[in-house]
């Protein structure tokens, strides 16, 4: 671990000033991605401003009767609050799926956010990656790349988003809000993380110093009756191999609205906007929801290792659907 | 009395609590790391990125130049070594690299992070040269080797195989898959070593002090006499910390550049997948042949695995084969693909448990083609003497092991078509495999027992307790061999200080060290009867047993095993197991039950979920940590219903024992691979059954 100064700011502008003069600083929150990091020298920054104080660590509701998720609420009590588990319960359990509970307990909701790939050539010094070493190559494309994407790649990058609370804050259409040199903004989620493209070495499009303060969950009725479904290679304790976040709303056997987002697939949690279009309208059965998962899936260019991706994806959309029809 | 009579006893049999248990959960036992010796350095290796060529150019000069470096050691400055027969050990000798990983440098500094940033800014280049580190059965290099691990012959050839294959009226022929796995005890190798006058003491994560001694001492040319190794307690070592490794070597070496001051080494859990052993990948050619009524008329099992260029391992893969059922002709092969590859090494059952795998799935596929329950198949097919010796079992209780698991699991009712039970998105199926593993004997072990007064007994012998109980049960043996009560015993394990002991490995602790506990207590009551005075001592040698010439032995078991597999997603999970064991009298039923426990669940980790993934472009394994090398969690692990039968093997040794620390791993694999088949109609042939091979 290269040896970095540490800071303690008194408020979220000193934390956002300290940064800015700081080109190669970083946040620390719980420190569970950004320390593992730090100490295999993938991320080696000088200067270390702990935020975890600083922002808000509560979960309240908002004017529009949404909910506001403060960037230092843990992920053990985001996932246990009693809102979250009746009106978002996609939320509350795509966070249980996650990691495990010492980790969650540190692990923060903007930390997770912004958490890296888990791309195994990434995160070993040695081996070619554009993404830590943007023109090195990019070793995954070639290897083994069972967990990586079957959407949205580029020929530089081929890494996955491993958060599952990212995927289900994609279906909830949240917005992320964040505090930076220039002052404050609020970005959708879906414009929170970026395809690859001919930068993979950008996870998102924040600029650096900007500082996340809270995630806005909009109210959303139907989102009680949504679900997460995560397939792993173990009952617990590992990353997605594919997961979806789905929510649905049924009248009459017809689909009014539907939400799906999937991770494990791409360089970013992604909205499944295709199926979701396919699906509106349409009668509620297996047959549909098949279908609108095939349409989702039609662009999509498995690698060496992953082909069995589209067919897994296609089967827990398909069974996460019917089950939200079910229950209803 | 003859070695071969078990006394009955009134410790041996107890569940005793372990009686190490309050000092490991206060953490007041000591580990390697964590013996306090006077200022301590820290020492973090330099690995090479390279599988093959020279190290070319070491610029350490930022790293030296950092406050808290004393040492940066590479080929440049290291001692010569007395001894570098072993390429394994002989490190820091040459630029030449021989495999990726390997060691070639260290930095000793006065903090662990001060060492680990610095080895980190050290520059190395390399003239590499090409490499090669692909195992494929259809290599044109493969080689016979002399003999495979543990001095069993490479090849047997028993009647007219070819022959009674051509002509067998039921065939099969499959091959069957292991991947390279990674031993990972929950303590990494560790050393702390210290020189002092020209002595070295280790403070070593080990399965054997006394190996290590007989080791290292020749390679820095030292008598033994010189060389101290202690390892009173150790988290785990599953056969990797069996022999030294490397890094052991490279503390000792890089301790005596600093002399005066101890040098600390512990190994990351990424650096446990380079230097310290794995078990070999494997390809098992199985065929089997059989008449009308299921009668196996023919077995051949052809193994194909790696080694490493710079030393052999030959994993001897197919010999549980060569005895676990009977057959008209039986052929088994071992070949070897010699690559640029880390050396492979012991895991928990080395040989058995791979070779099991492959059989048994072999066994439940050949059961389907003959139209036999494949619980009956294997009965149908039980020996009445072992055929590599031509000798009879001094017992052997496969058939009771069948029974009884097939009673207590429920197997009566099976349908055994598979891909019929579906209990909502689950494909429910059910699958049995065998388990065998030999008593495993090492000689050369002493024991020295000394009256300390006031009724109390000193036993001493320097064998090592890798968290499976050893301090319990050799204390629970000793009481029984005096007759006295287990708390007058201070045992003393764990140190070359005391005497000779073989190491914790094959299974075969108890019966040497036990047998030799039980010949230092005769002798000892023959000299100084039942009231000796304080100071009273003897000390004695582990007897020969020669009912060995008389018997072969063995323990069995089987497994019964309830798989579901999601219809949609091809995940598996495993919600009972049950385990029936014959492995003679149980010395400690709570220890022996996590024994047991500990490695069926290594099974359903080799089963679903452990696969170390080499890249052949880089030469290493790329999934080097425990968020990306998977092994069972809490959450993976059901029912574990486990028992074992009442059985008298006098012939075994005084304890009637038979050595209980790896049959739990060799065959479960395979009752899951069979399971899984059951359930889901998909039979995997390589493991780990992962989702991806799974999912339609
Ligand atoms: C073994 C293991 C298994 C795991 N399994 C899973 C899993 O199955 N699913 C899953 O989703 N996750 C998993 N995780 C990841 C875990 O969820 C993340 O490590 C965690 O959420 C990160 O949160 P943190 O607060 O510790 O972030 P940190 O490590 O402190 O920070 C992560 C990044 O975010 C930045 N940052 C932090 N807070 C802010 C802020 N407020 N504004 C701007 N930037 C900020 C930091 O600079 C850093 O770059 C696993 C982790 C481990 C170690
Ligand atoms: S997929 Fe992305 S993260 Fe992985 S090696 Fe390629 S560039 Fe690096």
């Amino acid at each position: 671990m290269k040896p970095y100064h540490y800071q303690r700011a008194r408020d979220i502008p000193g934390a956002v000033a300290a940064l800015a003069e700081q080109p190669n600083g970083k946040y620390l929150a719980g420190g569970t991605n950004l320390v593992d990091l730090m100490k295999l020298e993938i991320m080696t920054p000088d200067m270390l401003v702990d935020v975890r104080r600083l922002t808000s660590d509560r979960i309240e509701e908002t004017e529009d009767g949404g909910v506001r998720i403060g960037a230092a609420v843990t992920n053990s009590d985001l996932a246990a609050d009693r809102t979250i588990r009746s009106c978002y319960p996609v939320l509350s359990q795509a966070l249980v799926s996650g990691a495990s509970g010492q980790l969650r307990n540190l692990a923060t909701t903007g930390g997770n956010l912004l958490q890296r790939t888990r791309c195994v050539y990434f995160y070993d010094t040695t081996t070619p990656c554009n993404k830590r070493e943007p023109g090195s190559g990019c070793s995954a494309i070639d290897g083994h790349n069972k967990d990586h994407a079957i959407l949205g790649a580029s020929e530089r990058c081929v890494a996955t988003h491993p958060s599952d609370m990212a995927v289900a804050m994609t279906a909830l259409e949240a917005f992320v809000n964040v505090h930076g040199p220039d002052g404050e903004r609020r970005i959708p989620i879906e414009e929170l993380h970026r395809p690859p493209g001919d930068e993979p070495e950008r996870d998102t499009t924040l600029e650096h110093g900007e500082l996340i303060t809270a995630v806005d969950l909009p109210p959303l009725a139907f989102a009680s009756n949504s679900k997460y479904r995560k397939v792993r290679e173990r009952a617990s304790y590992a990353f997605a191999l594919v997961s979806v976040a789905a929510a649905l709303d049924v009248e009459d056997g017809t689909v009014r609205d539907v939400r799906l987002a999937l991770g494990g697939v791409a360089h970013k949690p992604w909205r499944a906007t295709k199926a979701e279009e396919a699906l509106r309208g349409e009668q509620a059965n297996e047959a549909n929801f098949r279908a609108a998962a095939d349409i989702e899936l039609e662009d999509a260019e498995p690698l060496r290792d992953n082909a069995f991706k589209v067919p897994l994806a296609r089967n827990i959309i398909t069974r996460a659907l019917l089950e939200l029809s079910e229950e209803r | 009395m003859s070695t071969a009579t078990r006394v009955p006893g009134r410790a041996i049999g107890a569940p005793l609590d372990r009686i190490d248990g309050p000092q490991k959960v206060t953490g007041t036992a000591p580990y390697a790391y964590e013996h306090h010796v006077g200022y301590p350095l820290y020492l973090y290796p330099l690995q090479s990125d390279i599988v093959r060529g020279r190290v070319a150019q070491i610029d350490a000069s930022a790293a030296e130049a950092l406050p808290g470096v004393i040492l940066v050691i590479t080929h440049e400055n290291a001692p010569r070594l007395a001894d570098t027969s072993d390429k394994e050990l002989a490190i820091l000798q040459s630029d030449e690299v021989a495999f990726r990983g390997q060691y070639v440098g260290a930095v000793v500094a006065e903090t662990f992070e001060i060492a680990r940033h610095a080895a980190q800014i050290i520059k190395i280049s390399y003239d590499e040269k090409a490499h090669d580190v692909a195992l494929r059965a259809d290599r044109d290099d493969l080689y016979t080797p002399d003999r495979v691990s543990g001095g069993f012959p490479t090849d047997t050839e028993e009647g007219d195989f070819d022959e009674a294959f051509s002509s067998a009226a039921v065939k099969l022929d499959e091959t069957y898959a292991t991947p390279m796995e990674h031993n990972n005890p929950m303590e990494p190798h560790t050393t702390v070593a210290v020189w002092e006058g020209g002595d070295l003491t280790l403070y070593e994560s080990t399965q054997g002090p006394h190996r290590v001694k007989a080791k290292v001492a020749p390679i820095f040319g030292l008598d033994p006499s010189r060389v101290r190794v202690v390892a009173p307690y150790v988290g785990g070592g599953f056969g990797s910390k069996g022999l030294p490794h490397a890094n052991t070597i490279l503390a000792a070496l890089a301790a005596r550049k600093v002399e005066g001051r101890p040098v600390k080494f512990a190994l990351t859990r990424q650096q446990m997948f380079s230097c310290v052993g794995y078990r070999t990948p494997t390809i098992q050619r199985i065929r089997l042949g059989a008449d009308e009524d299921g009668r196996l008329t023919a077995i051949s099992h052809e193994v194909v695995e790696q080694t490493a260029k710079i030393k052999e391992f030959a994993e001897q893969t197919a010999i549980a084969t060569r005895m676990m059922y009977a057959t008209g002709s039986r052929r088994t092969t071992h070949r070897l693909a010699a690559l640029d590859v880390p050396v492979p090494s012991w895991m928990r059952a080395p040989g058995e448990c791979p070779g099991m795998y492959a059989l048994e799935a072999a066994m439940d596929e050949m059961a389907i083609k003959c139209n036999l329950d494949p619980v009956e198949f294997r009965i149908r097919n039980e020996p009445e003497i072992d055929a590599l010796t031509g000798l009879p079992y001094s017992s052997r209780n496969l058939v009771a092991c069948l029974r009884e698991g097939a009673r207590r699991f429920g197997w009566e009712d099976r349908d055994p078509i598979p891909c019929v039970w579906r209990e909502g998105r689950w494909l429910v199926g059910t699958g049995v495999a065998s388990a065998t593993y030999p008593v495993g004997r090492q000689p050369g072990s002493r024991v020295r027992i000394r009256c300390e007064g006031d009724g109390r007994y000193a036993v001493e012998i320097g064998a090592a307790d890798i968290g499976t109980g050893t301090w319990t049960a050799l204390t629970q043996i000793s009481a029984d061999a005096l007759d006295v009560g287990v708390e007058v015993i201070d045992l003393k394990i764990g140190d070359t200080n005391v005497p000779f002991a073989s190491v914790a490995g094959n299974s075969s602790g108890i019966t040497s060290w036990g047998s030799t506990i039980f010949e230092a207590a005769r002798a000892f009551r023959e000299q100084h009867g039942q009231d000796p005075s304080e100071g009273d001592e003897v000390e004695a040698g582990m007897p020969e047993n020669p009912e060995t010439d008389n018997y072969a032995m063995h323990a069995f078991g089987a497994y019964f095993v309830e798989a579901r597999v999601d219809a949609d997603t091809g995940e598996v999970r495993i919600p009972r197991m049950t385990g029936v064991f014959a492995v003679g009298n149980i010395i400690n039923p709570k220890t022996a039950r996590s024994q047991f426990i500990g490695g069926m669940t290594m099974g359903l980790g080799m089963a679903l979920h452990e696969e170390s993934l080499v890249d052949p472009r880089f030469g290493h394994v790329v999934n080097h940590d425990f968020a990306e090398y998977h092994i069972p969690t809490n959450a993976d692990v059901g029912e574990m219903d486990i028992v074992w039968i009442e059985e008298e093997d006098p012939y075994v040794n005084p304890m009637g024992s038979k050595g209980i620390g790896e049959i739990g791993i060799v065959g479960s694999s395979a009752a899951i691979a069979n399971a899984v088949y059951h359930a889901s109609g998909i039979r995997v042939r390589d493991l780990p059954i992962t989702p991806d091979k799974l999912v339609q």
